[in-house]
């Protein structure tokens, strides 16, 4: 049975690729086992010296090699690798040529460290400022790292990598990037503007200053020894999210499209939906409407109702605030069912991929679909007795699975969700 | 290619608000008395020997009255804040909670304006010989300014205006320099167009004023030294000269606008965007003729508003697009302004859509003969957004019929 229109009469967005690498390691096969076996790819940071900081782990991927190292390099590279695992599944276009447009979540780039450090080297004076070393930048000693730290720079090598067409799109939307990446893929073949879409989110800024800022504000686990331990979504003693790395790629295509080829169909994107928080800078409205706004506009964009979802793939941060505002939204949606409906946190093994999580979890939340099986939350061993979700706690569950919701909160009030679907609706 | 256009059966789409502050002032009336008189804003002192376009001082109170959200933000995020508030005044919604409920926000944003004196302390205490392995995390830990990071975050600046002026419908921010801006008002158009938005709130803001973006753009050789010229008379002395501003729009479906009674300053017809690979010379120029042809027609009292930087090879690649289209007289917003990054394609709209509305196309300021007299009211202006090292864009903004 194939349905190339929604109920809402729009082409139906179908995923026809995957691609995936996070602290358990590449791809879907070795994500997928490790991640279903209760590993944590969480460990202590080796990267550079941790002396002086309040947390000490992270979920790094330390088994690419970048060189010279920048994190917008390792976001780069990660992104390539991932984007090369989905277009080989989804065997579409030719090499070099990818029929639609790139949606990039990247993380916002900016000089770095290594970088700074080499420009005061070179001054060469032992007292100097920000003049003496603007005085040495110029002459093309350094041009390499005007393209490196170019906002644009990580999508404009993908995509003339990739051959995908038109202007390749870099977005933030913080901690939901990843969702909104997809969410304008599945916009674009909605509108009929493109048969394909190129969905890729990646993070790959575990250095010290992002460890030093969002200590700063709070938002960070310490519970450091032993790391595995640290990210503890929806128990008593979470303390904060664990940072991480990763990325995720998604073949987005039309439903017609994908079936006209033979391709293969891995997963329905079946609504996304999203709604501003104009609260605070970093916390939810305490009343949750804009949260309990955006599942509900998912919801009506998917024309599925609360009693259709029957999994939900968390924001789950393990933050104090985020997994009890979580918690208390989806109570509002969901209303008894809440308490019915299995939810994992894949946050509690790989950390939180910040600008990738929306994509690393909907190819989790698609994978969940496909093996039938819920991947557990780790460290899940002090429950908080104030979330009474149904979490799949410690060890994977076997379940029927028909439709997902993926959640994602970020900073600057960002809220969006995603339900992923086995077949069309 | 991905491009936007009012397609037959879609709606029309109204720039119905404006909002600009500006190196030459706040505001549409002190920018367009600007333009008239050929004022530019240059300051080639504080910055020597580069030149920057400075902004012309606002009081921050009358969009931000809360000083503690001025606090939270630093200038490039201040500016914004500050151009979109006027720019929903524009358009008569500011306050307006029905409306400002479900506004659909696209920003084009860089971000992070570093603590110089961090930065350089950090530098010296490692020249003079702190070489301990927990040095640099010590210092960011007791040094930097917890709430910074929030004032350097890309997404923060749309976060700001959505706390500022009560914002609640959707937000996405698009990085990626100049063509950033392109793609914003392209995703808005083709959202409202389609149907799956009513209005939209796109636009950017830039703090030009900065050293640590002076030295990432000196890693280039982009920044303009010494002596200020205009933009098409750089050839032998290249470079942009970096603008502060900060330019919003409000664009609106013809339906939505019309049931509340909202005047359209023109409309947006069609966004188009590309990359060219810009790896022999002509890919630019070649990319910029593809995006001119799928343009709808140009058939009226036609005209050229430019952000092309003044860098190099960049700015001749454009000139020669531009000759070929010798008819249209070409307005540029780097002499003007300033190069302001991912806001100029904003500003860039905004001028096209003041000078329709207006009925007079602002002066040239050029002597090299790029820019040349327009005495008839333009009635479709084409937006060119070539960014100084990749991306381009182009618009077309006309009059309502």
């Amino acid at each position: 049975m194939t349905a190339p229109r929604d109920k809402l009469g729009r082409p139906v967005v179908v995923v026809t690729g995957m691609g995936i690498m996070t602290s358990l390691g590449n791809g879907k096969a070795d994500n997928w086992a490790k991640l279903v076996s209760g590993e944590s790819g969480i460990r202590t940071i080796t990267r550079f010296p941790v002396d002086g900081l309040k947390t000490t782990m992270a979920g790094t991927v330390d088994f690419v090699s970048v060189d010279p190292f920048s994190s917008t390099g390792l976001s780069e590279r990660m992104a390539e690798l991932v984007t090369q695992e989905a277009l080989d599944q989804a065997g579409i276009g030719a090499k070099a040529d990818f029929p639609g447009p790139l949606f990039l979540a990247v993380a916002p780039v900016e000089v770095e460290w290594p970088q700074r450090r080499e420009l005061g080297r070179a001054v060469g004076k032992l007292d100097f400022n920000y003049d003496d070393l603007l005085r040495i930048s110029g002459g093309g000693k350094y041009s390499a790292y005007h393209h490196r730290f170019m906002f644009g720079s990580v999508a404009a090598y993908l995509a003339e990598t990739f051959g995908t067409k038109g202007s390749p799109i870099s977005l933030s939307t913080a901690c939901a990037s990843g969702a909104t990446s997809i969410q304008l893929g599945v916009e674009a073949i909605r509108r009929g503007e493109t048969d394909a879409a190129l969905c890729v989110a990646t993070d790959g800024t575990v250095n010290p200053e992002a460890l030093v800022r969002f200590s700063l504000l709070s938002a960070l686990s310490t519970q450091n020894d032993p790391p595995q331990a640290a990210s503890r979504p929806f128990s008593k003693n979470r303390d904060g999210f664990v940072m991480a790395e990763g990325a995720g790629a998604l073949v987005l295509e039309s439903h017609e499209a994908a079936t006209a080829r033979g391709a293969k169909i891995l997963g329905v994107i079946a609504g996304c939906g999203e709604l501003t928080d104009s609260f605070h800078r970093t916390r939810s409205s305490p009343d949750g409407k804009p949260i309990i706004g955006c599942m509900n506009k998912t919801l009506a964009d998917a024309g599925m109702t609360p009693d259709q979802i029957d999994h939900i793939n968390a924001h789950g941060t393990a933050t104090p605030e985020n997994d009890k505002m979580e918690y208390n939204t989806t109570s509002a949606v969901f209303g008894e069912l809440v308490t019915k409906i299995p939810v994992t946190s894949n946050k509690s093994m790989v950390g939180h991929t910040i600008s990738a999580a929306g994509a690393v979890e909907a190819i989790f939340s698609l994978l969940t679909l496909e093996h039938q099986r819920i991947p557990p939350t780790i460290n899940y061993d002090t429950p908080d007795p104030t979330i009474l979700f149904d979490v799949v706690g410690n060890k994977a569950r076997d379940a029927r699975v028909t439709a997902v919701m993926s959640n994602s909160f970020g900073f600057g009030g960002q809220n969006a969700s995603l339900i992923l679907t086995r077949e069309p609706a | 290619m991905t491009d936007t256009a009012s397609k037959s059966g879609q709606t029309e789409v109204w720039i119905t608000g404006i909002g600009l502050a500006t190196s030459l002032g706040e505001g549409l009336d002190a920018n367009w008395a600007a333009l008239q008189e050929k004022r530019i804003n240059v300051d080639e002192k504080g910055f020597a020997p580069y030149i920057v376009h400075p902004l012309m001082p606002v009081t921050f109170d009358s969009q931000i009255p809360k000083k503690g959200d001025q606090r939270q933000m630093e200038a490039w995020q201040r500016i914004g804040t500050y151009a979109a508030g006027l720019a929903l005044d524009s358009a008569g919604i500011k306050g307006n909670k029905d409306i400002l409920s479900k506004i659909d926000m696209v920003v084009a944003a860089g971000g992070g304006e570093r603590d110089l004196n961090v930065d350089t302390g950090v530098l010296t205490a490692e020249a003079k010989g702190a070489n301990a392995p927990g040095f640099l995390n010590e210092r960011l830990m007791s040094d930097l300014r917890p709430t910074l990071f929030l004032a350097q975050l890309s997404n923060l600046l749309a976060g700001n205006i959505a706390i500022v002026h009560g914002i609640g419908g959707t937000s996405r921010t698009f990085m990626g320099e100049e063509v950033a801006g392109a793609d914003a008002a392209r995703i808005a158009l083709s959202r409202i167009a389609s149907g799956e938005s009513d209005i939209a709130l796109i636009g950017g803001s830039h703090n030009g004023e900065r050293k640590d973006l002076l030295v990432l753009y000196e890693f280039g050789d982009f920044n303009l030294k010494d002596k200020f010229a205009p933009v098409w008379a750089r050839k032998d002395h290249a470079g942009f000269a970096l603008g502060s501003a900060g330019a919003f729009l409000v664009l609106e479906s013809k339906a939505h606008a019309e049931a509340r009674g909202a005047k359209p300053f023109a409309k947006l017809s069609s966004v188009v965007a590309d990359l060219a690979r810009r790896k022999s010379r002509g890919d630019m120029a070649a990319t910029l003729e593809k995006l001119w042809a799928k343009l709808p027609k140009r058939d009226g009292k036609g005209a050229i508003i430019s952000g092309a930087t003044g860098a190099e090879p960049a700015t001749s690649e454009e000139r020669g697009f531009l000759k070929g289209h010798a008819e249209f007289p070409v307005r540029s917003t780097g002499t003007m302004f300033g190069h302001t990054m991912e806001t100029q394609f904003p500003l860039g709209i905004a001028l096209a859509a003041l000078s329709i509305s207006r009925g007079a196309l602002f002066p040239p300021n050029d002597s090299m003969g790029t820019e040349i007299e327009m005495h008839e009211a333009p009635t479709q202006i084409v937006v060119v957004g070539a960014g100084h090292w990749r991306g381009e864009g182009m618009a077309l903004v006309e009059a309502v019929s």
